[in-house]
């Protein structure tokens, strides 16, 4: 037998949902990561899964993201689309001291180039502490980061999430 | 009831079916070749040996796991991390209610050795508890064999990513693990790494979704990245859920691809409160306070994200976090 593998993308993705018996669906936080990146801005970091600091956000890759650092790994997982990922060593620490999450640079940092990475859907790349990244998309596309609440994490859960049985 | 005991294996004589019996404090277990039997203080509970099997490797591999362990909606696990409970009907609202439970607190590692030697003894050749049903042979009969190999399988934890030098190795056909039958359907292609003379070891990428197509168990959440304690676990399901989960802490669900659907029942007393249908890139939290239990029609893969902090399951059950992640 030939089995079907069913993945999701950006224009074809079947939403489930909680069928409430007792319960309050809200506290399922049930969102689907294709439809929040299909109303996104490009790289606006919505948040889809929250776990006291730690996050789970939705990325539409479109275009080239603004420059990130992290003092911390983060890792990328793509969902949906093709993406590259370029990454700078920087000169001198991109995030102030104590600071979790994410930061937005302002441009290209000053460093040296590390390299950079192809990566298509289930591909998982790794955001090293510490360095500066970028991803460039030519066309839609949807990753997951796994990181840190930041500045730029987007918190929006009654527009995302099912809020009625 | 809670009484801390030393735990003693029985090495016996075998039954006449070729199965020893086993004890831990005054729990003794024995099976036949249908049914295993749990005899306790006060009572005796059975299961289907098939349906116990699993869940035993469950709890075996994961060490106890995060929180409970419910076998069925009767016998089961808690984890105190160090120290675990072994109950009957502790979670289960009418034995409790009647005061019928039984609960003793075991050294957890004098309890995995216990498990770990019925589990040996009970497995006939053929049969893996870490298999979906249409992958294996059957766990009935007089005994027969064994299958020690695939009962060494545990949870496996990358320290910061698959794939790293020095962490756990991207699987292949080299190495003995074939992309599953179900998932023969799923791209196997490599990400372009391009690093920087000097920065082999920090650019990095791999196909999580070809690793996890490769697992050869199911419902076994593995670890493939890290940051700090926050841990993304990859999986692959089919059929069901061996146990019903009762988590000492909030996770969250990330489906890959096809469709779960999980049965949510009250952690306590087991009552329903819901089902949550999963399909490919729906994401869901599973609050601190139920129990779920998956059915996976087809084989598929999960992210099973995890917080690894130590001090949530006192700060959950006291109370200082509600059990749901998010308020809105």
């Amino acid at each position: 037998m030939n089995y079907h593998t069913q993945f999701g993308s950006l224009s074809s993705y079947r939403k489930g949902g909680v069928q409430v018996v007792d319960a309050d669906p809200k506290h399922y936080v049930f969102s689907n990561v294709f439809e929040v990146a299909s109303k996104s801005k490009p790289y606006e970091k919505v948040c889809v899964g929250k776990n006291l600091d730690y996050v789970i956000e939705a990325l539409r890759t479109e275009g080239d993201s603004p420059w990130f650092a992290a003092p911390h790994d983060e890792s990328a997982l793509i969902m949906d689309g093709e993406v590259e990922v370029h990454l700078i060593k920087p000169d001198s620490p991109l995030t102030p001291e104590g600071k979790e999450g994410s930061v937005m640079l302002s441009g290209q940092p000053a460093g040296q180039k590390m390299g950079w990475i192809k990566a298509r859907r289930g591909h998982m790349a790794l955001l090293p502490k510490g360095a500066a990244y970028q991803f460039r998309s030519a066309s839609p596309g949807v990753l997951l980061l796994q990181t840190i609440k930041g500045d730029h994490t987007v918190e929006r859960w009654a527009e995302i999430c099912q809020t009625t049985a | 009831m809670s009484t801390a005991t030393a735990v003693i294996e029985e090495q016996g004589t075998a039954n006449d079916l070729g199965y020893h019996s086993f004890s831990a404090g005054q729990y003794r277990f024995e099976r036949d070749e249908y049914f295993a039997h749990i005899y306790y203080p006060g009572g005796r509970h059975l299961m289907h040996v098939e349906a116990f099997l699993r869940a035993l490797m469950r709890d075996v591999g994961w060490g106890f796991f995060y929180g409970t362990v419910n076998f069925d909606d009767v016998l089961g696990t808690l984890n105190h991390y160090g120290t675990v409970d072994l109950f009957v009907g502790l979670l289960n609202q009418a034995y409790k209610s009647r005061n019928r439970h039984y609960v003793e607190t075991f050294n957890s590692k004098d309890l995995k050795k216990v498990f770990e030697a019925m589990l040996d003894d009970w497995t006939n050749e053929g049969f893996d508890p870490y298999a979906a049903p249409d992958e294996t042979g059957n766990a009935y009969g007089p005994k027969r064999g064994n299958n020690s190999k695939a009962l060494k399988r545990e949870r496996i934890v990358a320290k910061r990513m698959v794939g790293l030098p020095g962490d756990l190795d991207i699987r292949t056909d080299a190495a003995g693990q074939p992309v599953n039958r179900q998932f023969l359907d799923v791209p196997q292609d490599a990400p372009e790494v391009h690093p920087e003379p000097g920065f082999e070891g920090e650019v990095h990428a791999f196909n999580m979704f070809a690793y996890t197509s490769r697992s050869d168990v199911t419902w076994n959440p593995s670890v493939v990245s890290n940051v700090k304690d926050s841990q993304i676990c990859a999986t692959t399901e089919e059929h069901m859920l061996p146990i019903f989960h009762g988590n000492d802490r909030v996770e969250w669900f990330i489906q890959i691809c096809d469709e779960i659907i999980w049965e949510i029942a009250d952690g306590k007393t087991g009552a329903p409160r819901a089902k949550v249908i999963m399909r490919a890139g729906d994401v869901a939290a599973m609050p601190a306070d139920i129990r779920h239990k998956g059915y996976s029609p087809k084989r598929s893969i999960l992210i099973v994200w995890e917080n690894n902090d130590g001090t949530l399951p006192q700060r959950y059950s006291s109370g200082q976090l509600k059990p749901y992640p998010v308020e809105f």
